[in-house]
């Protein structure tokens, strides 16, 4: 199948490991990967954060990359990116009054990556082996805006050799909230530190999610607690075929 | 009767007054634990109705369809508790329901019980044991009001407003003009939904243990001299806003309050007086309006993360509205003669990300700026004049872009150029 990969622009910059391991991954189960180069963001941010004008300008962007008469298949590592395209996009197009981003928001095919694994591709075993005790935070847009349910953690049960432990008061909100986690700094500490004290409770190596933003936010309380424990995206436990 | 003290300061932005609720570890400790029995209540309460997701949805039809016939509801309601005895006043706002109240019990002793709609307009509870006996007059809130018979109905853990029922002198119930049901079938579904939803202790957690209904007045039978006062206070605004308008489904079951992991963590004071947690921060911004600075900064205070609409019994999308609302406050904010740091800056970056060009060069600049800051690995401190991102820096490192972004390692792809 041909697989166009929106990356998200917070990826593109700070986590390109993330894309590449979509890439290799897509490739490895025979699909033809393409990242169309005009992409650049969804408009999340200005949207969540009240600038529609914004975010109207920036989603007619990403409709004209991905959308048009023969819109491509969209696969894209971030849920929340996802989530602001099939649910936002009608009621931002609604707040512009432009009812051709509506219609053309209709015709976009946008997947999370676990959703298309599972769903589109109908795999939870991805020939992946990864060697090490992973715990797995469910991000809000992952489980109440997409309701992608156990599909991560379906594929990462297929994973050789990974030990998934559960962690604790998972479905909590890590605090990170986009712009939250500066305006209302305080708060969003409180929270973070909750969801640390659950990931070391789990004693795990790795916490996993489909979402480098709310990632960013559990790492980056991690390493200023110097806890030792490591973030990665799903994708990059799937791409791993790391042998003894 | 005297209101509760009106604030001589203005209130504190959410994010202030919050910091300081943080820094209390005592009443922390105590607010989770009881924050968390309740939502495991509600949590139990629910699962044993099978068919919760059918009453929600009937539920949520019901007020939304009230909401759009409230204005021949009301003509209803008003004729029908005149016929049985009672008086109707309006009320614009808290100043006029509170003249209207103080003009209506006189002065003596007066019995107020709790109430969210008491509470907005700025009327606080008496302790109701030792004023009982002496007291002449009650004013109470009112949980539904049937419009076909003009029944007040009034659900109760304790049953403090029932007690007013039962004084020599007049009742007098406020009530917030989308109270309204149109009818006792219509009621039904409500009496499921609340006591569930709030996820009361034992079987106050199923079904209200004290549910009180009168329609007017009459001899020998409840209330001597029967008033309500519907209050308006913003409502008709919020009405005519096609999305902010489904605030006024709330029920009053603060199941969304319970779940919520902000309010959890800093308890209800920050929210303002009129309701706490994401209901609040839906409904104080649009009654009250977004001119001062703690009311608009109430639809900034969640992460969005969607508990709340996951647990809402009249479907209310919380996050949709706190969106919105957002939307508002940075309109209110765009005209000014010089424009805020942030609708600079989310206007630059719209226009940077907007053309690939313009993309690629911010990615590089970026990239080599935020390599310089970094220490280890991570950016670990932020200078302050950098605003919101060192409020970032204060308790979390930041990731450092690696020096080459994806579509660089693209674009070096065999066959990966551009396309």
């Amino acid at each position: 199948m041909r697989v166009a990969l929106f990356v998200a622009c917070f990826n593109d910059a700070l986590f390109p490991g993330t894309g590449r391991a979509v890439t290799r991954l897509l490739e490895r189960l025979g699909h033809q990967v393409v990242f169309p180069a005009g992409q650049s963001c969804c408009g999340q941010v200005h949207w969540t954060s009240g600038y529609q004008r914004e975010a109207a300008d920036l989603a007619r962007g990403f409709a004209a990359v991905f959308g048009g008469d023969d819109a491509p298949v969209v696969v894209t590592p971030s849920a929340s990116c996802a989530a602001t395209v099939r649910r936002d996009y009608p009621r931002i197009a609604r707040a512009a009054g432009d009812a051709g981003l509506a219609r053309d928001a209709e015709g976009l095919r946008v997947h999370e990556l676990s959703e298309f694994l599972v769903d589109v591709l109908g795999v939870t075993d991805v020939g992946a082996r990864f060697p090490h005790r992973v715990t797995y935070h469910p991000t809000c847009h992952a489980l109440r805006a997409l309701e992608v349910g156990d599909r991560p953690r379906r594929l990462l049960r297929a994973v050789r050799d990974l030990e998934l432990v559960e962690l604790p008061e998972a479905g909590e909100c890590c605090g990170f909230g986009g712009a939250f986690a500066m305006k209302n700094a305080d708060v969003s500490v409180a929270m973070v530190a909750d969801k640390v004290r659950h990931v070391r409770a789990t004693a795990a190596d790795v916490v996993c999610a489909v979402d480098n933003s709310c990632l960013a936010h559990i790492g980056g309380a991690l390493t200023r607690l110097r806890a030792g424990v490591r973030t990665m995206h799903l994708a990059e436990i799937l791409a791993e075929t790391e042998t003894v | 009767m005297t209101p509760s003290a009106t604030p001589s300061s203005p209130r504190p932005r959410f994010a202030d007054a919050a910091r300081e609720a943080l820094a209390d570890p005592a009443s922390r400790g105590e607010l989770r634990g009881s924050v968390a029995a309740v939502r495991a209540r509600r949590a139990a309460a629910v699962a044993e109705l099978p068919d919760w997701g059918e009453l929600r949805a009937a539920g949520s039809a019901v007020r939304e369809r009230t909401l759009l016939n409230l204005d021949a509801l009301l003509e209803d309601l008003e004729r029908a508790v005149i016929e049985a005895g009672g008086i109707v006043h309006w009320a614009a706002d808290a100043a006029e329901a509170r003249r209207i109240v103080r003009g209506l019990v006189g002065a003596g002793e007066v019995v107020r019980a709790d109430a969210p709609v008491l509470r907005e307009i700025g009327l606080t509870a008496t302790p109701l044991p030792d004023r009982l006996p002496a007291a002449r007059a009650g004013v109470c809130g009112i949980d539904f009001m049937v419009a076909e018979t003009g029944t007040m109905v009034l659900l109760e853990e304790t049953g403090a407003g029932r007690a007013c029922l039962a004084l020599p002198g007049p009742l007098v119930a406020v009530a917030g003009i989308e109270q309204v049901v149109p009818t006792w079938r219509d009621l039904e579904v409500f009496l499921h939904l609340l006591p569930r939803s709030a996820g009361g202790p034992g079987g106050a957690g199923r079904f209200s243990p004290a549910v009180s209904t009168w329609t007017g007045s009459a001899p020998g039978d409840g209330p001597g001299e029967f008033h309500l006062v519907l209050l308006d206070n913003g409502r008709t605004g919020t009405l005519a806003d096609e999305v902010g308008r489904a605030a006024l489904r709330c029920i009053g079951c603060a199941a969304c309050v319970h779940v919520c992991p902000v309010y959890e963590r800093v308890g209800g004071a920050p929210y303002g007086p009129v309701r706490a947690g994401p209901i609040g921060a839906i409904l104080t911004p649009q009654l009250r309006g977004v001119g001062s600075a703690a009311n608009a900064s109430l639809p900034f205070a969640s992460t969005l993360c969607g508990a709340c609409a996951e647990v809402c019994p009249v479907g209310i999308d919380i996050p949709e509205i706190l969106v919105h609302l957002r939307g508002r406050v940075v309109e209110s904010r765009r005209h000014r003669p010089v424009p805020t740091p942030e609708l600079a800056m989310m206007r630059t970056v719209a226009w940077t990300l907007s053309d690939r060009r313009r993309y690629e060069t911010a990615l590089r600049r970026g990239t080599r700026w935020a390599r310089l800051l970094a220490r280890g690995g991570r950016v670990r401190r932020l200078p302050g004049v950098l605003g919101l991102l060192g409020r970032w820096t204060d308790a979390r490192d930041l990731p450092v872009p690696p020096p080459r972004p994806f579509r660089a390692w693209w674009a070096d792809r065999p066959g990966g150029g551009a396309r």
